[in-house]
């Protein structure tokens, strides 16, 4: 099967900044798919590639196979979901949804009533009329969703879609984003600086650093097996342990992460590995104890309802050997 | 060693002077401090301009005796009715015309200026930008003119270039047009129309620099994504977007030209415009109730002209 989007060794300079540099991906038909990264990592330049909005200076983008190097924005089957919306604030909500077919030249009719459906998808049934500025956060971006899938993207791009929305409604995207994808089963490509959004929503997660691909796999390898020391840290709050710990831990020479979920805190007596308490940081559903052992500071989280120690308390602790996740690379 | 107990540091800090107290009355009554700032400027406009402008429209409710030559201040419509004779329509029609070229010619012109500006230019190409637009208006108005009226006069630099690239045949061509062709383009309402558009030009590029400047790239990503080509997103966002700088700008323009006496003196025919009429009734003449008629007729097409532009939803972006 063709990938939907493939990267071959592409690169995008803007003079001595290399924004993307080298990137090999493949996007498979059908998936969601997360790029992520902190900011000036790459992952907007990649989106804007697909869309067309940058040119590659090194490299091709294959879209379904096809070269997409000479292709321009509006004659690529390919839509975005921009991060401010860019809704059209001249127009109504239905005349925004309906955009896309009014440029193909699609009756009045025909297109509106197109918009009505894209519209009760997005559950904005009754919206029509409104402007954009009549609309708040949310369902501006459901509007720009809808207005994006009006053309049946054979791709449909995401540029940090939920990141103007406050925590209740991102959570409640996150699971409608996810259903909609399911059920329309078009190819989604999202990018995003929250980890939780990425590992939640996508099937596949590339994460970026400094313009190239550090890792990419599902979201329990990216998570549970990071590649690179940067992978472990950005993705997650792990514990990342120079080779002189993970041999303390009885591992190898080798960096190693260790997930803060995997350790326990046993008495200091007897156990292979102590400390003091430096500080707590409560989470809710646990709280993140820092332990300082042996030059090191090791996040262990224990679960709400279990005995928390005071700052300055001796602690012993505990974890499985087989959570100690060795690191191919420095 | 024992510190000294700290200081208690102050809850309410001394005030410092009368500066202090008087922001402090400001800060309890921010109405007042609004009003001080806005009542000269209000005082100036509602006393000195519109007062003037109302003096005016009462002046051309009156009439003057044909016999003595003297204003008789008495209500009437009669010097209405004389803006209706056929010289006087003239000048109002062709004014209106000019208006409307010039106004027209500033937007085609400008626009790209303005897109440009708005688009790309940063840095040191904006300063060129604004320098290049507001250089013009540095220099006096009647040096400008007077400039125009030796580029565009019979021995000046058009006609000598037009016989030195061997396109004079096209110069006379255009001069040839009837109605607006002439003698020589300092002598027809070809180069008062140059002029004019000239001397307005930057009227109409700053405003819809200011409005184009305000449409966000990713609205017109979001349309090349949709899958617009650029004359498609020029037609359905960037000018409803744009639309109110032109109005803005489309208002100096046309009544600029509208109230103009200096230009149509200078450039072009001797045909007169209304500002001329205005300028002639008041003065020769002495015609004032007629003079305030004709005055009274650039501020009823820009009425009317708005009202327009309102009911097309030119503001609706606003």
């Amino acid at each position: 099967m063709t990938a939907a989007v493939e990267f071959r060794n592409v690169s995008r300079h803007f003079g001595p900044v290399r924004a993307v540099d080298g990137v090999d991906l493949s996007i498979a038909e059908g998936s969601f798919f997360a790029m992520l990264g902190p900011s000036g990592s790459g992952k907007t330049t990649c989106l804007r590639l697909i869309s067309g909005f940058e040119s590659p200076t090194g490299g091709e983008i294959r879209i379904f196979g096809e070269n997409s190097g000479s292709v321009p924005p509006n004659r690529r089957n390919v839509n975005t979901v921009f991060q401010d919306y860019a809704l059209f604030p001249h127009m109504n909500v239905r005349d925004n949804v309906a955009y896309g077919l009014m440029v193909k030249g699609v009756d009045r009719v025909r297109r509106h009533a197109r918009a009505e459906e894209l519209l009760a998808l997005v559950k904005l049934d009754g919206y029509g009329e409104r402007k954009p500025g009549q609309l708040s956060g949310g369902q501006r971006q459901r509007v720009a969703l809808a207005r994006a899938l009006v053309n049946e993207p054979r791709v449909l791009l995401l540029d940090e879609p939920l990141g103007a929305l406050d925590l209740k409604l991102r959570e409640a995207m996150q699971d409608e984003l996810k259903a909609l994808q399911q059920r329309l089963r078009i190819t989604f490509v999202f990018v995003t600086h929250d980890q939780g959004e990425a590992l939640s929503m996508a099937d596949q997660v590339a994460v970026f650093s400094e313009g190239r691909v550090a890792q990419v796999g599902t979201p329990a390898e990216v998570y549970g097996r990071p590649r690179t020391r940067f992978v472990a840290d950005f993705v997650g709050s792990s514990n990342v342990l120079p080779p002189e710990m993970t041999q303390r831990l009885g591992g190898p020479a080798r960096w190693s992460s260790l997930r803060p979920e995997a350790m326990r805190l046993i008495p200091p007596e007897g156990a292979a590995l102590s400390g003091q308490v430096t500080a707590l940081r409560y989470l809710g559903a646990g709280t993140r104890v820092v332990v300082r052992t042996g030059g090191a500071e090791i996040g262990v989280l224990v679960p709400a309802g279990t005995a928390v120690p005071e700052p300055g308390a001796s602690v012993g602790l505990g974890f499985d050997r087989a959570a100690l996740h060795l690191m191919d690379e420095a | 060693m024992n510190a000294a107990p700290p200081e208690p540091v102050a809850v309410t800090l001394p005030a410092r002077g009368p500066g202090d107290r008087l922001s402090g009355l400001f800060w309890r009554h921010p109405k007042l401090l609004l009003g001080l700032l806005l009542a000269p400027p209000l005082l100036w406009l509602g006393v000195v301009y519109l007062g003037s402008l109302a003096a005016l429209l009462l002046q051309s409710f009156y009439y003057i005796d044909e016999f003595s030559g003297v204003v008789v201040p008495e209500f009437t419509l009669k010097t209405y009715a004389e803006l209706f004779r056929a010289q006087n329509l003239d000048i109002i029609l062709r004014t209106v015309l000019m208006a409307a070229a010039v106004t027209l010619g500033c937007a085609v012109i400008g626009f790209p200026v303005a897109y440009f500006a708005a688009r790309y230019a940063k840095g040191a190409w904006k300063a060129a930008f604004y320098l290049g637009v507001l250089l013009p208006l540095w220099s006096s108005y009647l040096v400008k003119v007077y400039a125009w009226k030796l580029i565009l006069a019979k021995e000046g630099i058009i006609t000598w270039a037009a016989e030195g690239t061997g396109t004079s045949a096209i110069l006379n061509a255009v001069l040839s047009l009837p109605g607006i062709g002439g003698n020589s383009l300092s002598t027809s309402y070809i180069g008062t129309w140059v002029v004019f558009v000239y001397v307005w030009l930057p009227y109409m590029i700053l405003p819809m620099q200011a409005a184009l400047e305000r449409v966000p790239v990713s609205l017109l990503e979001a349309s090349a994504d949709l899958g617009a080509t650029r004359a498609q997103t020029f037609r359905t966002v960037i000018l409803p977007l744009a639309l109110p700088g032109v109005i803005a700008g489309s208002i100096f323009t046309f009544s600029l030209t509208l109230g103009d006496y200096i230009i149509p003196q200078i450039v072009g025919t001797s045909a007169r415009f209304i500002g001329l009429a205005v300028y002639q009734f008041q003065g020769t003449a002495g015609n004032i109730p007629l003079a305030a008629a004709f005055a009274v007729v650039p501020i009823v097409i820009m009425l009317v002209y708005l009202t327009i532009a309102k009911r097309q939803g030119a503001f609706d972006v606003l």
